[in-house]
């Protein structure tokens, strides 16, 4: 079978001693950024994507999906013992993990965490293996019409998936779109947008925006109020679960991880929707929703489940189309090309050894991360305890030298001082910074696609309803912008938000 | 007479909406439309722009309607500081070194706490200074001065 060849080519590559190396790095550095409340992945890997340029390829980007899924484990164990999130898709673990923790369960709602996570993750592995290659097989087929309505389609999803205003989500999103275009325009070799000054002319790096928008201003934010942070539960005691817990778990484990791979496709929302909508839905379905909020178990294992899923399923647009879904896969996007390795369709065919070896790795990875959290729970309660007016200013630390190392020039480090207060005073306003980052990246593309589309149906805007790719992604953002528009579905919506 | 604005988050990140998206028409004035079949380097973003501009009416004109929550406290110490010192790790880096910007960053960023103490924080400088030359200089090889051009001669 052709799958079981891949998935072998996978593990020959991944299996080799430095990449097994890499991988237990990533997922432990990883499973630390997740732990501590004010890292979170985009911006750890923002910081080490300049020390990615000496290694291999397929090590680096083992090392750095590593970080990513390994952030979803470790946000869990703090959302548990310390009632804060650790990442963002782990607010709504604090619910009822945090409870089961106080009720002295709190090594059952760690297991169930990690036990929905591994499980989790090893399906979002396989689907991975199943539907990447097919779906590179169609992207090989895109014109510049389909790319284009493609990114119009991802663009619409990340506005209806974005927390809070669809408003504010829309306008981040132009906001991202049109900073991406400073620089030197590649058809006219014009200079917009960068008002003489040297170091825009090629644009600003969306290392230096991603850093700025969540390395500084998440910082800025956690210093507004400094909350004494207290462990729960010093002495976690049994990690079993019991043949009750079992039973109630598994059923929202299976939901949360079919849930969790869907929404993680779609762009835009990479892992945190998936857990609040698997949330939701575990609450609604479950015989026990009176328990919700109480320390139910279902409302760990569902949206446990869903967020790893989500954040591994989130890779196949990046895989296959080259297009990122957040702003962590337009960081993978970014390491791959400062490896050389242009992403898209042709990844698979072009460097089998890459592909499946990144693949089989995040599986090894999620087998890392069971052995690492569970027997280590205890150091890691121990780094959730480190001060965070100490942990802050050696963020930045990292983020200054990383940031100054991509290109040798402080212009960047001003950059990021800026993009730190614009994404703070954002956010103040509450305009989310994810959207606006996925229209950075998106920015240039789309309006190469956009012009090189036009140009080969001779200005025709027909073009993009008369390619039947193309019309299909449009019809499909057409409907998700009507469908959140209708008061039913917006009630949802803002219900499933509401968790936070 | 004045209308009282009640939404104030709406209302100001509706005006930096309108500022922006005029700003990105006004300054692509000079860079060429260009038609739809072959677009000039002021198509897309004035398009881009225009459509911003309508988002931040939108969302000015929301806030008049619509209630919502004040802005609430804004850490400015905070803001400062973190921003601040960074900016000066700029500007000291090649000059006074490595060393010497490492641990003014750490030291001014650190007081941006209010929870900052100068011994412990003295110590993290210390620390942090070591590691990061340790790592970054000696072992990935990032061409920086430990001290900078203004030692020389």
């Amino acid at each position: 079978m052709e799958l079981i060849e891949h998935l072998g080519l996978g593990f020959a590559t991944a299996l080799t001693w430095g990449n097994l190396f890499y991988c237990l790095i990533g997922v432990f550095l990883g499973t630390l950024i997740g732990v501590l409340p004010g890292l979170g992945p985009t911006a750890t890997i923002a910081m080490l994507l300049p020390i990615t340029f000496t290694l291999p390829p397929v090590s680096a980007l083992i090392m750095l999906a590593g970080i990513y899924y390994g952030s979803q484990y470790g946000g869990s164990t703090t959302a548990i013992l310390v009632n804060l999130p650790g990442e963002a898709a782990s607010v709504v673990t604090t619910l009822d993990g945090y409870q089961m923790a106080r009720q002295g369960r709190a090594g059952v709602a760690l297991a169930t965490a990690a036990i929905g996570s591994f499980f989790a993750g090893t399906v979002a592995t396989l689907l991975l293996a199943l539907f990447a290659p097919p779906l590179a097989d169609v992207a090989l087929k895109f014109g510049p019409a389909d790319y284009f309505s493609l990114m119009v389609l991802g663009l619409v999803a990340s506005i209806v998936l974005a927390h809070g205003s669809l408003l504010h989500a829309f306008g981040m999103v132009l906001l991202g779109l049109l900073l991406g275009l400073i620089g030197t325009d590649v058809n006219s070799g014009m200079q917009r947008y960068t008002f003489d000054v040297p170091a825009l002319a090629d644009g600003i790096g969306f290392v230096t925006v991603a850093m700025g928008m969540f390395g500084l201003g998440e910082i800025i934010r956690n210093l507004e109020n400094e909350a004494t942070r207290s462990v729960i539960a010093k002495e976690i005691t049994s990690l079993m679960p019991t043949k009750e817990d079992w039973k109630r778990m598994i059923p929202p484990i299976l939901r949360g991880t079919a849930l969790g791979s869907a929404v993680g496709i779609l762009p835009g929302s990479g892992s945190i929707m998936g857990s609040f909508a698997s949330y939701s839905l575990e609450k609604k379905v479950s015989k026990y929703s009176k328990e919700f909020g109480k320390g139910a178990i279902e409302g760990v294992a569902g949206p446990e489940s869903a967020n790893n899923a989500g954040a591994q399923t989130s890779f196949i647009p990046m895989l296959t189309l080259g297009i990122p879904s957040n702003p962590v896969m337009a960081l993978m996007i970014g390491a791959m090309i400062i490896q050389g390795i242009q992403p898209g369709p042709l990844v698979i065919t072009e460097q089998p050894a890459l592909f499946w070896g990144i693949i089989t790795s995040m599986w090894i990875g999620n087998l890392f991360l069971l052995i690492l959290n569970l027997p280590l729970i205890g150091i890691w309660v121990r780094i959730i305890m480190v001060p965070y007016h100490l942990l802050y200013p050696a963020i930045l630390v990292f983020c200054a030298i990383g940031v100054f190392s991509l290109n040798n020039t402080e212009f960047d480090v001003y950059l990021m001082a800026l993009f730190g207060f614009i994404g703070y005073i954002l956010s103040k306003l509450d305009c989310e910074p994810a959207p606006m980052l996925l229209g950075f990246i998106l920015g240039p593309m789309m309006e190469e696609y956009l012009r090189r589309a036009l140009l080969l149906s001779r200005g025709d805007p027909l073009t993009f309803i008369q390619r039947p790719i193309s019309a299909t992604m449009l019809v499909l953002a057409a409907l998700a912008m009507v469908a959140v528009l209708l008061p039913a579905i917006r009630k949802t919506r803002e219900e499933a938000f509401q968790e936070e | 007479m004045i209308i009282p604005v009640r939404n104030i988050k709406d209302f100001w990140a509706g005006v930096i909406y309108i500022a922006v998206g005029f700003a990105a028409i006004f300054f692509a004035r000079d860079y060429g439309m260009g038609t739809a079949t072959k677009m000039g380097p002021a198509y897309f973003p004035v398009v881009l722009g225009g459509l911003l501009a309508l988002i931040g009416a939108a969302s000015v004109v929301r806030s008049f309607v619509r209630h919502g929550e004040p802005i609430g406290t804004i850490a400015i110490k905070g803001m400062l500081f973190v921003c601040g010192s960074t900016a000066l790790f700029g500007v000291l880096l090649r000059g006074a070194g490595l060393v010497i910007s490492l641990i003014v960053l750490v030291i001014v960023s650190a007081y941006g706490s209010v929870k900052f103490r100068l011994g412990p924080t003295i110590a993290l400088a210390a620390g942090l200074t070591v590691a990061c030359v340790l790592v970054f200089i000696k072992g990935l090889g990032i061409p920086l001065p430990l001290f900078g051009s203004w030692f020389d001669g």
